[in-house]
């Protein structure tokens, strides 16, 4: 009797521990189930309110260059070109500097300098963009105006990167911006994919007779590639939507010219400049457009990095 | 504690009741000077509280036509496209005036920079590249031999309309070519976001040159160049010059005051000038707002002009204030 009643709580109790589990899974499929939504949404409305531009310019809308809101002309072209170049000019500054710092930091700096400087990069990585901004506006402005840009110029000169009257402000100076801007991302996430890596791969490596650095370079990097390759388009992210330090430093021309000292414009930037005083729906609707188009830039770059990552798994398994 | 929300949920309904409460949005050029009026008004029109959110004047005209607003506010008269969009017919009334200036980092050049007209136009079209060129070398002896770096407002904005009208009035090649609008597609320069952006950039930049509005070149102590007018004088911009403007332009002012002041006749005119607008639907079907709103018009016109000076803005000529009394009845 004593025994028949035990048994039967114990099954209310398993029955109620079951039944918390159901509801702990539904819960958590409907908040799994708003990132669907939420994304469902946002393509909805960019598609809803970018409707007009679109229908009324087409295929013309992604390769015209021509952006005149006073005669009602509206082309993307110079802006993802600004948004891809100063990106692109972030990561090839950013990448190198940031994967070595990192490397330095987790494999071979002193344990007090390394978790000094990691607390510093985490300080940079938490500084507001405007902040950037305002300190390149008033140092890297002028330095790369007065010392930086005259001196590819007279260097590289026969480029046509580098050709071209030289005002401070630009490609260039914005891929910098960026590149300082990302770079406490990539160093913070590579140095913890970095010390992912077990102690027995690096000392295997040492035993087997590798320096420190063969055993870095090709011991522990493959096996963080990962996490680095993670770092570095998480650092794009912030570099493709970056507005208020972009806009202040990148000079704000739509138009495509081969000089990186040339004056262009980002998406996000013109996004933020023209929204708030358009001057009619049409405008609107194109700067609705220009961010549709900045959010399948990401999804497409997201996906490759997504390819990326499982091609080189599949060659690393 | 449920006393006290009680309480306070009580005295808050009070509170709403008892308090007219008007919205409205629109231009930033005016920001200053309106939120001073709307308090002032309160103090004297206790139960009146209006709310002013600078959006900036295209956003004031689409939340007015979008009924989220009792009412807009704009640097550039509406068009007859813009007015035909909205539910209600809005009404303009000008409330001050303000100039547009151009401002300059000239390294080693002292002494004001006369800009005509021709000058201007030329600078920002870029077909005048250097400083020495000769049609400014005419009125400004000794400029230097330096390329001119163009700068200019990336975000759209009631200076660049002001600006770009003015260009649009004296040189038929801008007219074509950029035309008059808060957002223009400009031939050459470098873009800077907001008033505190371009004069950043301006004094970053040597040899570079651009355009504030008054009361900013004013408050933040810019020097400035002075613009020759359509009677041929060089003149600096300052209260009085920009009033005069409106002085100039009153005999030919419209009924609706949509109208343009810029490169205005007169000798003492100031060519880059402009009223500003609030945007009043012409018929208000809340007899408390209406009242308010009329109140407050009558007494903008009346007290609120003697506060403009102190702060940079230009009053309207009395000729414009007689004119704009008479329309209020206006509203329905």
């Amino acid at each position: 009797m004593a025994t028949s009643a035990k048994s039967a709580s114990f099954t209310a109790v398993r029955k109620s521990v079951q039944m918390g589990d159901e509801a702990a899974r539904l819960v958590t499929l409907v908040f799994a189930g708003g990132i669907l939504l939420i994304t469902l949404l946002v393509v909805a409305v960019l598609w809803d309110h970018s409707s007009l531009a679109l229908n009324k310019f087409g295929f013309r809308f992604f390769t015209s260059q021509n952006w005149d809101p006073n005669s009602d002309e509206f082309g993307a072209l110079p802006f993802v070109y600004g948004t891809l170049m100063t990106s692109f000019l972030a990561l090839l500054i950013a990448v190198p500097l940031g994967v070595g710092a990192a490397i330095f930091l987790a494999e071979l700096a002193p344990p007090k300098i390394s978790s000094i400087l990691t607390f510093l990069v985490e300080l940079l990585a938490a500084v507001p963009s405007v902040i950037y901004g305002l300190l390149a506006i008033f140092t890297l402005v002028p330095f790369m105006r007065d010392t930086v840009e005259p001196a590819l110029q007279s260097t590289l000169g026969f480029l046509p990167f580098f050709q071209g009257q030289i005002f401070g402000v630009g490609y260039l100076t914005a891929g910098v911006i960026l590149a300082i801007m990302t770079f406490p991302f990539i160093i913070s996430i590579s140095r913890e994919a970095l010390l992912a890596v077990p102690r027995e791969q690096r000392e295997a490596a040492l035993a087997l007779g590798a320096t420190q650095w063969e055993s870095t370079f090709d011991i522990v990097l493959p096996n963080a590639r990962l996490g680095i390759i993670g770092s570095i388009f998480l650092g794009l992210a912030r570099a493709l939507g970056e507005t208020m330090a972009v806009t202040m430093v990148i000079g704000n021309d739509p138009s495509i010219k081969a000089s990186l000292f040339a004056p262009g414009y980002t998406i996000a930037a013109v996004i933020a400049n023209e929204f708030a005083e358009a001057s009619g729906n049409l405008h609107l609707s194109a700067l609705v457009a220009l961010s549709f188009v900045l959010f399948l830039l990401t999804m497409v770059i997201n996906g490759a990095a997504r390819l990326m990552i499982m091609a080189t798994s599949r060659k690393g398994a | 504690m449920k006393l006290i929300c009680l309480g306070f949920a009580v005295t808050l309904t009070a509170m709403l009741a008892s308090a007219q409460n008007i919205t409205g949005a629109g231009a930033t050029f005016p920001y200053p000077i309106y939120s001073q009026w709307f308090s002032e008004f309160k103090k004297t029109h206790g139960s009146v509280q209006i709310n002013y959110q600078s959006l900036g004047s295209g956003a004031g005209i689409r939340q007015l036509e979008a009924g989220t607003v009792d009412f807009g506010a704009s640097d550039k008269p509406m068009t007859d496209e813009e007015i035909g969009k909205q539910k209600v017919k809005p009404l303009h009334f000008p409330t001050v005036m303000g100039g547009v200036v151009p401002i300059y980092n000239l390294p080693g050049y002292s002494g004001d920079v006369k800009f005509s007209s021709q000058a201007l136009a030329g600078i920002f079209l870029g077909t005048i590249s250097k400083w020495n060129d000769p049609i400014l070398l005419k009125d400004n002896p000794g400029l230097p031999d330096k390329n001119i770096v163009v700068v200019h407002r990336s975000d759209g904005s009631g200076t660049t309309f002001v600006f770009s009208d003015f260009l649009a009035k004296v040189s038929p090649e801008w007219k074509s070519k950029c035309g008059a609008s808060a957002s223009i597609k400009w031939p050459v320069g470098l873009g800077a976001k907001g008033s505190e952006g371009v004069t950043g950039l301006v004094k970053q930049t040597p040899f570079s040159v651009s355009y504030v509005e008054l009361i900013f070149a004013t408050q933040n102590k810019i020097g400035y160049g002075s613009v020759k007018n359509a009677a041929g004088n060089f003149i600096k911009a300052d209260i009085n010059s920009v009033s005069a403007a409106a002085s100039g332009a009153a005999k030919s002012m419209p009924a609706d005051y949509r109208v343009s002041i810029a490169n205005a006749g007169g000798k003492d005119s100031y060519p880059i000038s402009t009223f500003t607008w609030l945007l009043i639907p012409s018929t208000i079907a809340d007899g408390n707002k209406k009242k308010a709103l009329i109140e407050f018009l009558h007494w903008m016109l009346k007290d609120g002009q003697k506060m403009a000076g102190a702060l940079g803005y230009a009053p309207l000529p009395p000729s414009v204030i007689a004119m704009v009394d008479k329309s209020i009845a206006q509203v329905q």
